[in-house]
């Protein structure tokens, strides 16, 4: 490290040699940079987590438009849509064909606690609809009372998911009526439910006898090929009667849901500011070590200024001094905050993970603000007259 | 001016402003030819220090005129005097070593204020002038395992390893023992007679003066005596 940082600087590393001068103050320093790391990175994981577990529901269809109600702000929300925007739909000449979606929460009583899940209805006679993964699943949706289920649910064991196959399915109760989970799918916990089940649409509704046929809560259209969702989409606002109806392409859509739970849901607003929280508390310990270096340091700075150093050599140092603090802070703190969202992870199945993309802001963000703070810091250098040492 | 490292001429000085402005230098000239070996004398109070500062760049003159070096520091801006500190060594009363650093490290920071200069050539210059102030086994030492006179050593060798061209001290030998100041005062005088060093040294201490070339006796912040012994 002190060669690596003599190349860079070409001079003595008396930052390096500063910091390390004093064993216990340097580690205490890097394990609070550890620690605002780990802060940011918990907070980023569970900003992120939320932000995945929220589009993860889109991931489970294959569709280019869809149609909500007007206040329907994520895919398992809002008022019902009536069943006859989807006739219409089909008269666009683009419009090749179209679903009905029904969506509710079921609980399912797992004796210890009851886990809810969110149970979509769709129909079994159209697995285009579904996603790749899913659409083989659809024949055992036209079972009366069939079901899949999400093998990842919160409270599901993982060996007990194994063994539902066509042959040793699954039988349970809900909403007074026997289910039957004749396979299984990677779906995961959210925020809303603990998991995810897929029905047919008419399952879906002895389920649900206060629910009608013809209101499903989303409608879901696919294009014929070559055609422009955005287009149609256009075309369809002005062809569909009702202007409170919300039409976006499944893209648009999703994107929408991902930017109202980050900024409007008080979920995603308070994990926002925990990452902000955590960026300060950063900012503040590297702060403090570098300006109490600094202050502690004041005598030598004016000596070296009588011997004619530039301010521009003691920015260096203190800079110097943050690049060492960033650096060797942030591998334990990759470190442990990995550990933590890897734990997290596994007790909630959110999915909460380190990405490469989050090691590097963070490692990046890391290093500018301890610059930040050290060029903060080395205001207080001015005091440092050279005249008062005699 | 040839053979003068440093003259000055009509120095005043005030610290304050307004009602509580006080002159603390009157007219003070002096003139130090290459090579020589001056003490500055006076109670204290009497404002040798704030010669020193002014002589040393580390103040801006307000009247009068210094000429170091033949560049004059009246009205000087900022980068000269920087650059002009860079030719200078100055010895504080407190040794002022950087603790992290070790002997050498110390010595090294007083020759990479100028730039281009490479580690290793650093490194052995380094060496080698500690070896002149009889320090060749500290080398590596931190400040803090070494004696209140080594440290001063350590200071001395800072301050001659740029060979600069004049050398401010003030009571370098105010910490130390009878013998050690001795050590370092002997040092100084070797050191600027063979490089041909001019140095300046404020003190209190009697036990110097048989050594300087030249006495200056400040009181008042006037020069009252002038003694030349060579």
């Amino acid at each position: 490290m002190s060669w690596l940082l003599q190349r860079l600087f070409g001079r003595l590393p008396v930052g390096w040699l500063q910091l390390t001068h004093n064993r216990t103050r340097f580690f205490a320093a890097l394990a609070g940079v550890a620690f605002a790391n780990v802060l940011v990175f918990v907070q980023l994981g569970i900003m992120n987590s939320m932000s995945a577990a929220t589009v993860r529901p889109y991931a489970f269809f294959t569709a280019d438009i869809l149609i909500s109600a007007p206040d329907a702000n994520t895919l398992t929300d809002g008022a019902n849509v009536a069943r006859q925007w989807l006739w219409q739909a089909l008269a666009d000449p683009e419009v090749a064909e179209g679903m009905g979606l029904y969506v509710a929460n079921v609980p399912w009583d797992r004796g210890m606690t009851d886990i809810s899940l969110t149970t979509f209805g769709v129909d079994p006679f159209q697995p285009q609809f579904l996603a790749p993964a899913l659409a083989p699943t659809a024949g055992f949706l036209q079972l009366r009372d069939g079901a899949v289920l999400d093998r990842l649910a919160r409270g599901f064991k993982r060996t007990e998911a194994a063994a539902i196959s066509p042959a040793t399915p699954l039988s349970f109760e809900t909403e007074n009526r026997t289910l039957t989970a004749w396979s299984t799918f990677a779906g995961g916990g959210g925020f809303g439910a603990d998991g995810y089940m897929l029905v047919s649409d008419q399952t879906f509704l002895r389920l649900f006898p206060a629910r009608r046929a013809g209101a499903p809560d989303h409608i879901l259209l696919r294009l014929v090929p070559g055609a422009e969702a955005a287009a149609v989409v256009t075309r369809l606002r002005a062809q569909l009667s009702d202007p409170g109806l919300r039409i976006r392409t499944f893209a648009e859509a999703k994107a929408e849901d991902l930017r109202y739970q980050q900024t409007r849901r008080p979920t995603g607003v308070i994990f926002g500011f925990g990452v902000l929280i955590g960026v300060l508390v950063g900012l503040v310990i590297v702060y403090q070590v570098l300006s109490s270096d600094v202050a502690d340091h004041l005598r030598e700075y004016a000596t070296f200024k009588a011997m004619g150093y530039r301010p521009g050599f003691f920015l260096g140092v203190v800079f110097e001094e943050a690049l060492v603090l960033g650096c060797l802070g942030f591998l334990p703190g990759l470190i442990f905050g990995g550990g933590i969202l890897a734990l997290m992870g596994k007790v909630t199945t959110l999915p909460l993970r380190m990405t490469p993309g989050m090691a590097a802001s963070v490692f990046l963000g890391t290093v500018a603000f301890s610059a930040l703070s050290g060029a903060i810091a080395t205001r207080r250098l001015a005091a440092a007259d050279p005249a008062d040492l005699f | 001016m040839t053979g003068i490292t440093i003259a000055a001429a009509g120095l005043n000085h005030w610290f304050g402003r307004e009602e509580t402005r006080k002159q603390a230098l009157f007219d003070v000239s002096l003139a130090l030819p290459r090579g020589s070996f001056t003490v500055l004398m006076g109670p204290s109070g009497s404002g040798k220090t704030t010669v020193l500062t002014l002589l040393g760049c580390l103040r801006s003159v307000q009247a009068g005129s210094v000429r170091l070096l033949g560049q004059e520091l009246h009205g000087a801006p900022e980068a000269h005097l920087v650059a002009l500190r860079r030719r200078l060594g100055f010895i504080f009363q407190m040794h002022n070593l950087h603790e992290s650093l070790t002997a050498a490290q110390n010595v090294m920071m007083g020759l990479q204020v100028h730039p281009g200069i490479d580690q290793a050539t650093a490194r052995a210059a380094a060496a080698r002038v500690l070896g002149l102030v009889g320090l060749s086994d500290r080398v590596d030492y931190l400040p803090a395992k070494l004696s209140g006179g080594q440290k001063q050593r350590v200071a001395v060798a800072r301050a001659l390893v740029g060979n600069p061209a004049l050398v401010l001290a003030d009571e370098p030998t105010a910490a130390l023992d009878k013998d050690s100041a001795a050590g370092v005062v002997d040092l100084l005088r070797r050191m600027g007679r063979a490089r041909g060093t001019t140095t300046l040294l404020v003190t209190h201490d009697s036990r110097i003066l048989d050594r300087a070339d030249r006495i200056l006796t400040l009181e008042d912040g006037r020069i009252v005596k002038v003694e030349d012994r060579s």
